[in-house]
This record gives structure tokens, sequence and C-alpha cells, in this order.
């Protein structure tokens, strides 16, 4: 919103009714909207930030874009070089699914860079959340590797795929590894910081009971850190899959990104973008999964 | 179990240029089997400190604590303790959150499931056994805590203000409630309190503490418990002119206090 000046409102608010302060109300009406929350409807909270179903305008957003999509195709505005039209690529999806794209089946394709994302992912979380939880509990441990993930975690993948393949060769070891780095190092560092949740009145409570060190981190500390490490991982798994196109570029000859590379190459646009849409559609199917997963073990998160 | 406190200073060290915090100073204090020790005083008078020096979350920085004559040396379940914020777990239900300690002290789950039965029924809490406590009213959950040291059966039960969060009602019965089970079970009890009627009523022994730094200020025995227990009503109790007489002059002191701290 931008804050009239007098002058700007005056010329504004020419149409409006002449009230002596007919620009001010305005003004002010408008920023009361912005200040104030709308009233409530039953079974709402006052003033809980961002409150509201968002479904319907999810909804309409994509038909808009895919009505934009179809509308500049379908006029010819742009070369289908450039952007082919939404039927083009479900043309295409139909097609690879049944003949394939260099010999493999699309199902293949997805089957495999899920295998390496997904593998890479769950050696990631096993090495990465108890790294992490022991790096929480101890300044030893945390000492050790924070230095070395912290110097790692914020290079991209591909400055280093190099070196990966330099030691590992080209088979599936780089590819896997390479995306393992990029999930391990948010997994580790969510899991680090979950330890600091459980408040120290918690904690207390469980020692006052009797409780030993290990059953304080079984307890109270993992319970507590959850939320964190389930939102790491979805944080993680998201790296996996922007690792992969990377992982997939070298001496690859199935999986999505190879399939997204090649087709680039002989300018197959519309394989490009049936291609991301896939990768979108499975990292978004999983996304679902894990926030169902949120809500069936920590039901509580937020709440106390 | 006697509990005592000798000499005890606990100094806070400097952070960021400020001076160093002088939060208890020489505290000399005995808690026998038996007695019901209630800590009063303005804020920042080092209430919660001192309990956190009982429960071991805390050492001296001077002095000592000692549990039957063996100094203190960290947290045990033979002191638990009730926080001003109930510290519940969020993710277990109210009959898990009560029966926790003695899940932590191994015992069965039938075994603890009983004994926290009884002391869900003892808080008015029957019928939300398996309610998650985070959908509990503010006052409950401040129940379920106690509750939940309760099943621990410790020998010296630390209170800090546990009936702060309570409606004027709810509070008067927990304090009933607490007394009874005091009286039934011969436990030791400290407890904070901001309250000074409550701290009259509930007490055998009223420490008042002054701030800055804190100290014990003023020693009262009080006998208007044991006469709750022996039968006297609470409202006849607290409309007597001793414990009226008692109230004024306790409360004199903690305004003089204040106007000296303001």
């Amino acid at each position: 919103m931008s804050i009239a000046r007098p002058n700007d409102a005056e010329t504004q608010s020419k149409d409006a009714p002449a009230a002596p302060t007919g620009w001010r109300a305005a003004v002010g009406s408008g920023f009361q909207q912005l200040v104030r929350s709308r009233p409530t409807k039953p079974g709402e909270t006052y003033g809980v930030p961002g409150q509201g179903e968002t479904i319907t305008l999810s909804i309409l957003t994509i038909l808009v874009f895919l009505a934009v999509w179809w509308a500049v195709t379908a006029l010819g505005l742009v070369k289908p070089l450039f952007v082919p039209s939404p039927q083009a690529i479900f043309q295409k999806f139909v097609d690879v699914l049944t003949n394939g794209f260099t010999g493999t089946s699309l199902l293949e394709h997805a089957g495999i860079s899920a295998a390496r994302v997904f593998g890479a992912f769950v050696l990631a979380c096993i090495v990465g959340v108890p790294l992490g939880l022991a790096m929480g509990m101890s300044p030893t441990i945390r000492g050790i590797f924070d230095p070395p993930i912290e110097f790692y975690r914020p290079i991209p993948p591909l400055a280093y795929l190099p070196l990966m393949i330099i030691w590992f060769g080209i088979g599936e070891t780089s590819k896997v590894l390479l995306i393992f780095l990029s999930v391990f190092a948010p997994v580790a560092l969510g899991a680090k910081s979950g330890v600091r949740s459980a408040a120290i009145e918690q904690i207390h409570a469980a020692y006052s009971f009797g409780a030993s060190r290990w059953q304080v981190m079984r307890h109270v500390i993992l319970p507590s850190a959850l939320p964190e490490i389930l939102t790491a991982m979805r944080i993680g798994i998201g790296f996996g899959w922007t690792t992969l196109v990377a992982a997939e570029m070298v001496a690859a000859t199935k999986g999505l990104g190879y399939m997204v590379l090649t087709a680039s190459q002989f300018l197959q646009t519309a394989t490009v973008i049936m291609g991301i849409i896939v990768i979108a559609a499975i990292a978004y199917g999983f996304d679902m999964v894990m926030r169902a997963i949120e809500r069936r073990f920590v039901p509580w998160k937020g709440r106390m | 179990m006697a509990l005592q406190i000798r000499q005890a200073s606990v100094e806070f060290p400097a952070v960021d240029g400020r001076a160093p915090v002088e939060a208890l100073r020489k505290i000399e204090l005995s808690i026998e089997p038996g007695d019901f020790t209630v800590a009063l005083g303005a804020s920042g008078c080092g209430k919660s400190t001192l309990l956190n020096l009982i429960a071991g979350f805390l050492s001296p920085s001077s002095g000592a604590i000692l549990l039957d004559g063996a100094p203190v040396n960290g947290p045990g379940a033979d002191r638990s303790v009730v926080f001003q914020k109930h510290a519940l777990l969020p993710w277990l239900n109210v009959r898990d959150n009560v029966a926790f300690g003695l899940k932590l002290q191994g015992s069965s789950k039938a075994e603890r499931y009983a004994v926290a039965e009884k002391f869900i029924a003892l808080l008015g809490l029957s019928g939300f056994e398996t309610s998650p406590v985070y959908s509990l009213s503010g006052g409950m959950q401040q129940r379920v805590g106690i509750a939940r040291a309760l099943t621990c059966d410790p020998k010296l039960l630390l209170m800090d203000e546990p009936l702060g969060a309570l409606d004027a009602l709810t509070r008067e019965r927990a304090q009933e409630l607490i007394l009874k089970i005091w009286s039934e079970t011969e436990k030791s009890v400290f407890f904070i309190t901001h309250s000074v009627e409550e701290a009259l009523f509930m007490g055998t022994k009223l420490v008042v503490m002054s701030p800055r730094p804190g100290r014990i200020a003023h020693m009262f025995d009080l006998p208007f418990s044991r006469r709750f227990c022996d039968g006297q009503s609470a409202r006849s109790i607290k409309a007597s002119g001793d414990f009226i007489a008692l109230r004024e002059k306790v409360l004199a002191i903690i305004f003089a206090d204040e106007e000296e701290a303001a």
C-alpha cells in the first residue's frame, strides 16, 4: 500500500463525496484494514497470523497459469521451441510413458531417480539425525563436526561434483554420495538445533523424577526435537531433488535428470518441461506424505 | 528425610560488563521430616533460586546443602518438583504424563497406571485420562503437574508457585488437597508462593525473604495447617483473630521491602 500524500489524495478523491475529511477517512480505513485483523468467524482465534483456507486460491492460481500458458501458445505468441503448449506436454508425457525415452520407459527413469534420491535421503537420515542429536548434546562432538559440515554446506554440489567423480568414479556411488551430501547437512543441523526445543523445566522435571541422562535424552529431548527433525527432513529431501540433475549429468544413461539434460541438448523442449513436471510431482507427493506424518506424529507441534 | 542448608550463598557471575548478581546470601535453613516450609517474598528475592538449590539444579557458590548429612550434588527422585509453569510433555496424554516419573523409575505399565489413576482421581481429573494435555485448561494442566510429582512419592516435595495459575475456587480446593496429602503421607514440603494468605494457611514454618541480595529476613512457626488437619474448617481459620493479626504483620514486612526497593 502506498501512503498517499495530501496532494495525491486530493486528486484521487475528486469523484468521491466531498466530506470534509474524505480522503483522510479513506486512507484511514485502508490503514485500519492493514493494521487490524478482520473479525473472527466462530471457531477462529482473533489475530492468528495468516489464518484461513488457501486451497481455493491455490487451485485458481494453477488454473490461471494454465489458461495463460494455453492462450499464449494457442495464439502463436511464442514459438513451440521455446514454450510448447500444455497439450503438447501432455502428449509427450503419454508418448514417453508408452514408448519410453532413449529406449528406457518413463517409469524406469522415474524409478531410478527416485531410488537415487530416496536411497541417499534414507542414508542421510540414518547418519545425520543421530549425529545431529549427538552434536546438540555434546560439546565435544559439536566441536569436531561443526567445522566440516559448516564448511561444505554452502558449496553448490555442482562445484564438488568433479571431485566426487575423481574419487569415486562415474558409477552409482558418486551420484548417490552427491545427493547424500546435499541432504545430510540440513538434516544434521536440524536435529542439532532440535535438541534445544525442550524447555529446561521439562528436562528438570524429568531429572527430579529420577531420570538418567539417557532417559532425559530418550523421553524428553528426542520427542521435543521431533517436529524440527521432520521439518529438516522435508528441507533435506528438497535439496536432494535439486541435486538430482547435477548427479545425473555425468555418465548416466537413465533417470529423470538424465532425460531432461539429454532432451535439452536436442532442443526437445516438451520433454524437458514434462521431465521437470514429473520431478516436481514426485517431490510434491512425498512432501504430502511427510506432512501427513507430521500431523500423525506431532499433533502437539506449536501447541504448548 | 532432613534437609540442612548451611550458610549457602549463590552468586551469578558478571555477564557483559554488568556487576555479578548476589542471588542468595548466607541462607541458613533446615527442613525436618513432616515440615511444610513456605517461602514468601517480593519478586526477585531468590525464592526460586533457593528451590533450585534444594532440587540440585544449582550448586551454592559457598556453603552447603545437606540431605541426611550428605551433600546434594544433583537432582534426584527423593525431591520431585512442581513448576510454576507445569512443564508437562505435550506428546503424552494425561495418564502418561502423570505416570511419567514411575516409568522413569522402571515400574510396569499396569502398576504405574494404577498409581496414576489414584492421583488423577484425587486431583479431579477423572475422565480426562486419555486427553492430550495441550487441550486442557491452564488450571487442569497445573493439576496434572501436581499429580505427576505426587506419583513419584518423593520424601520432599518442591513446589514453585504451583497454584498461581488457578482460579480462586480451584486454588482453595487445591490448597486443602495438598494439606490432606501432606498430613496423610507425612512428606516434607517446600512451597513457594506470592500469596500471604496461602503461605500462612499452608505452612508449618514461614520463611519471609527479602531481595537484593536474596536473604531470609524473618521466620515464623505457624499453627494453622495443623489446625486444619485436625478438623477446623479453612474458612474459620482464615477468619480467626491470630490468623488476621499475623497476616497484617507479614504484609507490613513485605510492603516495607517493596518500598525500600522502589
